[in-house]
């Protein structure tokens, strides 16, 4: 039984499966508070943000079980956020979906705000501090070792990154996963093909990256990153599989959302100006 | 000589039968540390292979997820390969992980450079809000797992390889952060931490056979340091020696420079490693090399009495 959000949107909800058509206004709703959000604090990274919204939102909105109202609930399902510096992307889902109040979020890496430029878990719904790449893998492994123990049935998601499987601490964690057979943890990798200099496959080629993960023991599959049906079905396939771990590797384009920045390395990094602004939110509105 | 694998093979199983949320975390060196005598418990026990990141990281998901995880292997690899993890992934959110480290110093002695840690204390004393233990025998060592395990937030204990002192009684009275008076004397005041305490102990014969008296004190806690206990012998003595199995930069010695430069400056002549690595040879081969043996503490008690004249005797 799905725990519900407490908005307006979340009314539409209440029923045990989402219109997929609500998930998408979300996720646009999303991608204008992240241009706001980024805009306003003159930092952050909007490229690797946008990619991974309608991943967030079919997270909070359509599969975790979490109650915003109790967000360090004992049985909750956790994610953690291992490409960190998508920070905006889940700052906004987790305002929407009703962990603290929407009005923070233009707060974003001022100082004094909660919502540092990477997640600490001061904020409602965080669940883990990240920022350092290469390291939400790991955690999410203990953290589902520690649920094994205690006779616990949550699941562990973790969202990385493409270019976060550089790091080789990944590949350690993954071999954990997959020796344990740790099938409560379910990673989606983020994989818009770009990483911060460059296109990942002119820096570090992580092809075949599905060949790769199954030689370690997860179950690979691979859907559209912005297809909220397919999003669906992998997290259905991943819980009914309890011999293995299974990672999503999800193909996204960075800067998903803005036509001008869709797709582009330079969007890892970049802040709008006031004219690209408006033209975002026509875009996005 | 107690052995240590079997000293922390005892402690840690004594306190996974107490404390059921315990968990403890090896790579590949549980044999060799200890650790895996807490097999005892096999759903408890994590052997996670070669992988020191993915230790610390895997300690941190257990420790948020309200286990209290004992990681162990060795010094350099831990704290060196896993620094970074420590101060992102633990440390920046306290969280209850327990690191407790074996071959630390010239313990390591034969295995040579890569493996003998004469940086650890540095590196870990710079993360806010990690408690830094080194224990000079099997008392301390169990005190300090047990209080690890008791007080909240991370914590790293540097322990040696292969033998472990017996030096305090069991249950003598031990609290962290609170430095131990061993002797009481006026002329100089010798702080010493971990393996080279029964050198201090030696030295402190030497010299009083020579009619110098030394005040000594067991710092088994380096971070936080007992500042008061700092400067009373700053002030009692007047000059100081500080002796560790770590290299004189960013270990003991600088801890209690620190403190005393700003509350009561006095000369501090450190033993230590001088900035290089080690090397491969015999336990006493290296301590004469490396001058940490009691005759080099005895003399530079000496040397650093004689600098505390020397300026008295300039402002006088």
């Amino acid at each position: 039984m799905k725990e519900t959000t407490t908005n307006e949107l979340s009314a539409n909800l209440e029923s045990s499966r989402s219109e997929l058509q609500s998930l998408t206004e979300v996720a646009q709703q999303i991608r204008r508070d992240i241009v706001g959000m980024i805009k306003r604090a003159r930092s952050g990274h909007l490229g690797p943000s946008m990619s991974c919204v309608e991943l967030l939102v079919s997270l909070y909105f359509d599969q975790m079980k979490c109650r915003p109202r109790d967000p360090t609930w004992r049985d909750r399902d956790r994610l953690v956020l291992s490409k960190g510096h998508a920070a905006p992307a889940l700052y906004a889902t987790l305002a929407r979906a009703g962990f603290f109040d929407e009005s923070v979020l233009l707060s974003f890496r001022q100082i004094g705000s909660m919502l540092q430029g990477h997640p600490v878990t001061r904020i409602p719904g965080v669940d883990v501090s990240t920022g350092s790449l290469g390291q939400g893998l790991s955690i999410a492994n203990g953290i589902a070792l520690a649920g094994r123990l205690d006779g616990k049935s949550y699941r562990v998601y973790v969202l990385m990154g493409d270019g976060e499987c550089d790091e080789g601490q990944v590949w350690e964690a993954a071999m954990t996963a997959g020796h344990l057979g740790l099938s409560n943890v379910t990673a989606v990798i983020d994989r818009n093909g770009v990483q911060s200099d460059d296109a990942t496959e002119k820096i570090k080629r992580k092809e075949p990256l599905d060949r790769k993960w199954r030689s370690f023991g997860w179950q690979v599959l691979e859907i559209d990153g912005h297809n909220f049906a397919q999003i669906r079905h992998s997290f259905d396939l991943a819980e009914s599989t309890t011999d293995r771990p299974t990672v999503i590797i999800a193909r996204t384009l960075k800067g998903k959302g803005l036509s001008f920045l869709e797709g582009d390395a330079n969007s890892h990094n970049v802040t709008l100006s006031d004219k690209d602004l408006e033209w975002a939110m026509d875009e996005l509105s | 000589m107690p052995s240590l694998k079997d000293e922390l093979g005892k402690v840690l199983i004594e306190l996974g039968k107490e404390y059921g949320d315990m968990v403890v975390i090896s790579g590949d060196l549980g044999k060799s540390t200890g650790a895996s005598a807490f097999e005892v418990f096999p759903e408890r026990y994590f052997n996670l292979g070669i992988s020191e990141q993915d230790m610390i990281g895997t300690a941190a998901g257990l420790a948020s997820a309200g286990k209290i995880p004992i990681v162990s292997t060795y010094a350099i690899f831990l704290v060196g390969r896993a620094w970074e993890q420590i101060r992102n992934s633990v440390a920046r959110d306290s969280l209850n992980v327990k690191m407790l480290a074996t071959h630390g110093g010239v313990s390591a002695y034969a295995d040579g450079g890569s493996h003998q840690c004469y940086e650890d204390i540095a590196i870990m004393r710079c993360i806010p809000g990690v408690t830094v233990m080194v224990p000079a025998d099997v008392s301390e060592l169990r005190q300090a797992a047990r209080a690890a395990v008791e007080i909240s937030g991370p914590f790293y204990i540097r322990l040696p390889r292969g033998e472990i002192s017996r030096i305090f009684e069991e249950n003598s009275e031990f609290q962290v952060g609170k430095a131990r008076r061993i002797s009481e004397g006026e002329d100089v005041g010798i702080i010493v931490s971990g393996f080279l305490l029964p050198e201090v102990i030696k030295a402190e014969a030497l010299l009083k056979k020579e009619g110098i008296r030394a005040t000594v004190l067991d710092m088994h806690t380096i971070k936080p340091p007992d500042a008061e206990a700092i400067v009373d012998v700053a002030r009692q003595t007047g000059a100081m020696v500080t002796v560790e199995d770590h290299n004189i930069i960013g270990g003991l010695g600088s801890t209690v420079a620190e403190v005393l430069s700003s509350k009561s400056p006095a000369p501090v002549e450190m033993i230590g490693i001088s900035d290089r690595f080690g090397e491969s040879g015999e336990l006493s081969q290296l301590m004469d090399l490396y001058r940490l043996g009691a005759l080099d503490i005895a003399n530079a008690a000496k040397r650093v009495i004689k600098l505390k004249d020397l300026r008295r005797g300039m402002s006088s």
